[in-house]
């Protein structure tokens, strides 16, 4: 499936990955956290990038022993209205300082692109019938923001702004 | 140096300069606009097909706009209940352009437009946004529209001016990346007093303002409170949250519920039912982990910001005047009916010579908190005549001048009185607080209005409702409790038993700081016999009041065995 990163398609180097197909020989790889709780060792053992997905009901803290080897952490939302994932994206970078790769996948819309970005992640998978100019679109609607978050790319935050002017005045 | 953007004392300002508002600076200005566009570019992709029904819902709802039982409604922010007389206009061009000649005050303070058509809200938005106004998360499973008390600046007990942590939360609040998708919507109370007209503990967070020790203001912070089919009054989470952390705390709160809220039942998704069904020590003790690990100093509430918003509610340049206004005693000796007015419309001001007005929309046999474009024109005149431009919606669905001369007040009700908003029932029996119920709601079982108003026709007697003093009925129209029956002295709920309406009584509700959740007297009455039942209910009452007893204080005293009793045993 398509993947952007600010709102244009790139090439993906992760392949999804089922927990009953066999590893490729070659190439990273995004498993199930189940997966990865029963094959950590040999995931890690095999030298190759490795990343895990988490479902909705699952908490950043069930990676937090395994963030240092994960190049990727996908988190998934199963209807686009569950925004569990966006703490768990905040919590990933704020909480445990993740600095790898936070994809999301599952059923989203563009207007909830920016707040992804804006809560650290980098990737959205998106079904190819949905690709289309609103995802970069949607990073550019709203040029202010009111709170502080975690890429405020080119936004100003209320908690800033203010002080801003007050240096100005 | 304070913003900028406050007007100037010494400048031509317009007649609502001094209202007590939150004005737009550039940046909220780039923003609203800018919102409006994108929904209007939302409106174009829905019609395009590009995004499902299912998709756009989220999306409208999160701009104020739903779909009722037949047609679309448009429901705008009032923050905090604070309007000036230019918004006021506005609301009335809208009505009348847009609408079918009339807006409706909500319980959250806001306004509420039920005839609006889709082709016309982006429109309708950018016409709110030339005035500083949206309908931005006033639906969706957001942070709702911050209410607060209507007194505000200028009761005498106030601790903090709730204005300001009001608009600061208002602003924190809107389109927060990661509080957006909750499970269910969310409100957030305040009271700058102790004594709580906010009625905070039924908001899935309440707060109410306090002084420590040290002297120090902060908030006490209640969360899980709410109405609804499980009512709740909100449990305490925190004794004192100093003002300058709060916002820390409260992001605290929503992470917490965000990640551990129910998602597989709608009627099971808001915050009192986590915190019920965890156990509120261990929901508390999740927020306080939650809490002692953020970076809280990058939610710290800068005391320069904290300033520069106080400089949008300065108080209005208000005269030095006697405390006792002759005038204002001799017009209360000549007319009876304003001296009525007085004592049940007028509330302390805390500088001398001044009153707080409460403009009753409920006129006998009325649509509780329904106004006319007209109407909404005229108090804007009014309001900048006699209170410095500035009105505010209460969640008891009135209006409110916080800011008249005691001098002035026999001309304000002489003109409020010809407009129809002189009713003098403020807190009264007719005063009531109903849902939209089945003449608009998609969700209602039952009519809340007409109940409402039959009721109101039957007190119709003015010296009767002074004489009964203070009495709250509450109607909703369904359990979902948007007429906060719960908290009524007498609240009305509306069920559907097998097709045909009936009416259950409950029984000593009390939505301020003495918060308790009223209860089921016995089996409900049907739409005929409803009004009736209340009028034995009051009958009782007058029948075992001691002197000085409100309604609720003799309840308290006798219980509610008198009452099932001359309710249910003619039977």
């Amino acid at each position: 499936m398509p993947v952007l990163d600010h709102g244009r398609e790139i090439e993906d180097r992760w392949t999804d990955l089922a927990d009953d197909a066999a590893l490729p020989a070659e190439g990273g790889v995004i498993v199930s956290l189940e997966r990865w709780r029963a094959e950590r060792d040999a995931l890690i053992a095999r030298g190759q990038p490795v990343g895990v997905r988490l479902k909705s009901n699952q908490l950043a803290t069930e990676l937090v022993d395994d963030l240092a080897h994960l190049g990727v952490v996908a988190l998934e939302f199963p209807k686009f209205r569950d925004g569990r994932a966006f703490s768990a994206a905040r919590e990933l970078r704020e909480r445990f300082g993740y600095k790898g790769e936070i994809r999301a996948f599952g059923h989203i819309i563009p207007d909830q692109y920016q707040f992804l970005t804006r809560l650290g992640v980098d990737t959205v998978v998106v079904p190819a019938d949905r690709v289309g100019p609103a995802w970069a679109h949607a990073l550019n609607e709203i040029s202010i923001a009111y709170q502080p978050a975690l890429q405020d790319h080119g936004t100003v935050s209320l908690l800033r702004r203010h002080v801003k002017a007050e240096i100005k005045g | 140096m304070p913003d900028t953007t406050v007007p100037n004392a010494h400048s031509n300002q317009p007649a609502d300069a001094h209202a007590g508002v939150y004005r737009y600076d550039e940046f909220d200005k780039t923003f609203i606009f800018e919102r409006v566009e994108q929904f209007r570019a939302q409106v174009e992709r829905r019609l395009k097909g590009e995004i499902t029904e299912e998709e756009f819902k989220p999306i409208r709802l999160m701009n104020g706009l739903y779909l009722q039982l037949h047609a679309y409604m448009l429901r705008v922010a009032v923050p905090y209940g604070m309007l000036d007389s230019t918004k006021m206009r506005r609301l009335a061009r809208i009505a009348r352009v847009y609408d079918k000649g009339y807006g409706h005050f909500t319980t959250r303070q806001n306004i509420q437009f039920n005839w609006p058509e889709l082709k016309d809200i982006p429109a309708i938005l950018h016409e709110l946004a030339e005035v500083d106004m949206h309908a931005i998360q006033t639906s969706g499973n957001c942070i709702r529209n911050v209410t607060t008390d209507q007194f505000c600046g200028a009761a005498a007990d106030e601790l903090v001016d709730p204005r300001v942590y009001a608009e600061i939360l208002r602003q924190w609040s809107t389109l927060h990346p990661e509080f957006t998708y909750l499970p269910r919507k969310f409100k957030i109370a305040i009271s700058g007093a102790p004594h709580d007209r906010a009625a905070v503990q039924i908001h899935d967070v309440g707060l109410i303002a306090k002084k420590n020790g040290a002297g120090e203001v902060g908030f006490t912070v209640y969360v899980g409170g709410g109405l609804g089919r499980t009512p709740y009054l909100g449990t305490k989470a925190r004794d004192f949250v100093p003002v300058a952390e709060i916002i820390g705390y409260l992001e605290a709160v929503l992470r917490t519920y965000n990640q551990l809220g129910r998602r597989d039942n709608i009627y099971k998704a808001r915050i009192k039912i986590t915190v019920n069904e965890m156990g509120p020590e261990k929901f508390i003790g999740l927020i306080e982990e939650e809490y002692a690990r953020l970076p809280r100093q990058k939610y710290y509430i800068d005391p320069a910001i904290v300033e520069a918003i106080e400089q949008h509610f300065a108080p209005p340049p208000w005269e030095n005047l006697p405390a006792v206004s002759a005038k204002f005693e001799a017009a209360k000796a000549a007319d009876p009916a304003f001296a009525r007015w007085t004592r049940s419309n007028l509330s302390a001001h805390r500088a001398p010579g001044y009153a707080i007005a409460t403009i009753s929309v409920k006129p006998i046999g009325g649509i509780p908190g329904d106004i006319e474009a007209e109407q909404m024109e005229a108090v804007a005149d009014l309001a900048e005549r006699y209170s410095f431009g500035e009105m505010r919606v209460t969640h008891e669905q009135n209006l409110v001048l916080a800011h008249v001369k005691q001098d002035d007040l026999y001309d304000l009700w002489l003109a409020l009185d010809k407009i129809g908003l002189g009713t003098a029932n403020a807190g009264l029996i007719s005063d009531i607080i109903a849902c939209p119920g089945l003449d608009y709601c998609a969700l209602a079982n039952t009519r809340s209005i007409p109940i409402a108003q039959q009721i109101s026709e039957r007190f119709a007697d003015l010296d009767r409702q002074h004489d009964l003093g203070e009495l709250k009925i509450k109607i909703s129209g369904c359990i979902n409790a948007c007429g906060h029956h719960h908290v009524g002295h007498i609240g009305i709920l509306g069920v559907d038993k097998k097709g045909e309406e009936f009416f259950q009584i409950l029984l000593g509700g009390d939505a301020t700081q003495t918060a308790a959740l009223a209860e089921i007297v016995g089996p409900g009455f049907s739409y005929d016999e409803i009004v009736n039942a209340v009028e034995t209910v009051v009958t009782t009452f007058v029948g075992l009041r001691q002197p000085g007893e409100r309604f609720i204080d003799t309840l308290a005293r006798t219980g509610h065995a008198p009452f099932k009793e001359a309710l249910y045993a003619r039977a």
